[in-house]
């Protein structure tokens, strides 16, 4: 492309008129988006398509069926309710902000990012909860003829088949006392361990299997893991950024910026952003919590 | 008071801001209730888990999608303002993603045929999974009903 005789300061965007009938930055927004929606689109769809390729996966009503400060009760769904509760309603008070700024009201736009922008810490707050429940919680799993407790990592997850009993039944027997303690507290966190005799710790197994207060699972499909972090992080980081941009956006705003500019058009680029994480989620909700 | 309609030369005409946020509250309803149907759906498949067969269970899968997308149109639609572009715009973006609808069916074609491979070794001998399915909740340790 030739580079000669362009005048210092030519503003290519400013002579006539746009195509679109909308700003450069607003267009360039739109086209970023779209981008990114190819982004997460192509993580999703490979999501799907190793999901489509094995013969089990984790069960989502399984593995997401904890809230905070409710121990061990099993709600399915719950959690992630709130969470997609939480960017619905940043979503709005998001696009109250825009529409406060088509008005030219400083102190409207003030309040509504100041919203978004807690609505944004809340959502990270949970998500956070979220991934250290899942990375730190232990689940009785029978690998390679022992027993032991697992986390779900990138490494591997419990969210396996249900052990053959008969297969845990002599596993039991080779499981060593240090992975018999650790299965002990997964389902009473109070047992002193460092009393009981192996036999002890045995039946006290036993008994947890047979009235259905501990359920034993084979490993489960790695790829999940890997899946999970991958894609719930990468939507959290865009969360994280949305969230910077908001507070600066606020800041910009409080300073009179956009009173001096004699529009609000960067709350705008700023909602699209805002919005698009949103939308992203509803995606994420729907592939990894709903089906 | 300076108007916002000194935004940019380049625009040629402004779309009409509406004056209330009727619209706005109206859409935030719309999408809570078709979160709500969404998981209700998803707990009817939590509490019919291992009493359904393949064809309610998908279908209630693909009813889902559907809703999510009608939450897609509604966010992008009023939330982004995207409906109140020229069309030419709206096109320039909603064309090259409706590439997803192929990606979509010919990759999960491609795992659902991966597992096939897998499960009959190149179709040469018969899916043992498929005739496993009926016994396999007996194996189940201590499941809820």
């Amino acid at each position: 492309m030739s580079t000669t005789s362009i005048p210092a300061g030519t503003k290519w965007w400013a002579g006539g008129r746009s195509p679109f009938n909308a700003s450069y930055g607003k267009i360039m927004m739109w086209y970023f988006l779209m981008s990114d929606a190819f982004t997460f689109g192509a993580f999703l769809i490979s999501y799907g398509t190793i999901r489509f390729s094995v013969n089990h996966w984790a069960d989502p009503n399984q593995v997401f069926n904890a809230f905070p400060f409710a121990g061990h009760a099993n709600l399915p769904l719950a959690f992630v309710s709130l969470m997609t509760f939480i960017l619905i309603f940043s979503s709005v008070t998001m696009v109250l902000a825009v529409h406060e700024g088509h008005k030219m009201n400083r102190k409207g736009v003030e309040k509504y990012m100041i919203f978004t922008i807690l609505g944004g810490l809340a959502f990270l707050g949970c998500q956070a909860w979220e991934w250290t429940h899942m990375i730190t919680g232990d689940h009785t799993v029978l690998v390679d003829g022992v027993l032991k407790t697992m986390g779900t990592t990138v490494t591997g997850n419990p969210w396996g088949v249900y052990a053959d009993p008969s297969a845990v039944t002599t596993a039991l027997q080779n499981t060593p006392d240090a992975n018999l303690a650790s299965i002990v507290h997964s389902f009473n966190h109070n047992a002193h361990t460092a009393d009981m005799s192996r036999s002890e710790m045995i039946s006290s197994i036993q008994t947890a299997i047979q009235n259905s207060s501990l359920h034993i699972t084979t490993p489960g499909p790695i790829a999940f893991g890997g899946y999970f972090f991958g894609i719930t992080g990468f939507h959290g980081f865009h969360v994280f950024s949305g969230v910077v941009i908001n507070i600066i956006m606020y800041l910009k705003t409080r300073l009179g910026h956009f009173d001096q500019r004699g529009h609000y058009e960067m709350i705008e680029k700023a909602g699209l952003y805002w919005h698009f994480v949103d939308l992203v989620w509803v995606f994420v909700f729907l592939c990894f919590y709903l089906v | 008071m300076s108007s916002p309609h000194d935004l940019s030369n380049e625009i040629t005409f402004h779309p009409e801001h509406a004056s209330g946020t009727g619209r706005i509250w109206r859409v935030f309803w719309i999408l809570s209730v078709l979160t709500i149907i969404e998981l209700a759906l998803g707990y009817l498949l939590y509490a019919k888990h291992g009493q359904w067969s393949y064809t309610p269970v998908i279908t209630t899968k693909i009813v889902i999608g559907l809703l999510t997308l009608a939450k897609a149109y509604y966010i992008v639609s009023v939330f982004m303002h995207l409906g109140d572009e020229i069309r030419n715009f709206i096109m320039t973006i909603i064309i090259p993603l409706i590439l997803f609808v192929w990606f979509i069916i010919a990759f999960l074609a491609d795992g659902e045929s991966w597992k096939n491979l897998k499960n009959t070794d190149g179709h040469s001998r018969p899916d043992a999974t498929k005739t496993e399915q009926h016994v396999t909740p007996a194996l189940h340790q201590g499941e809820k009903p």
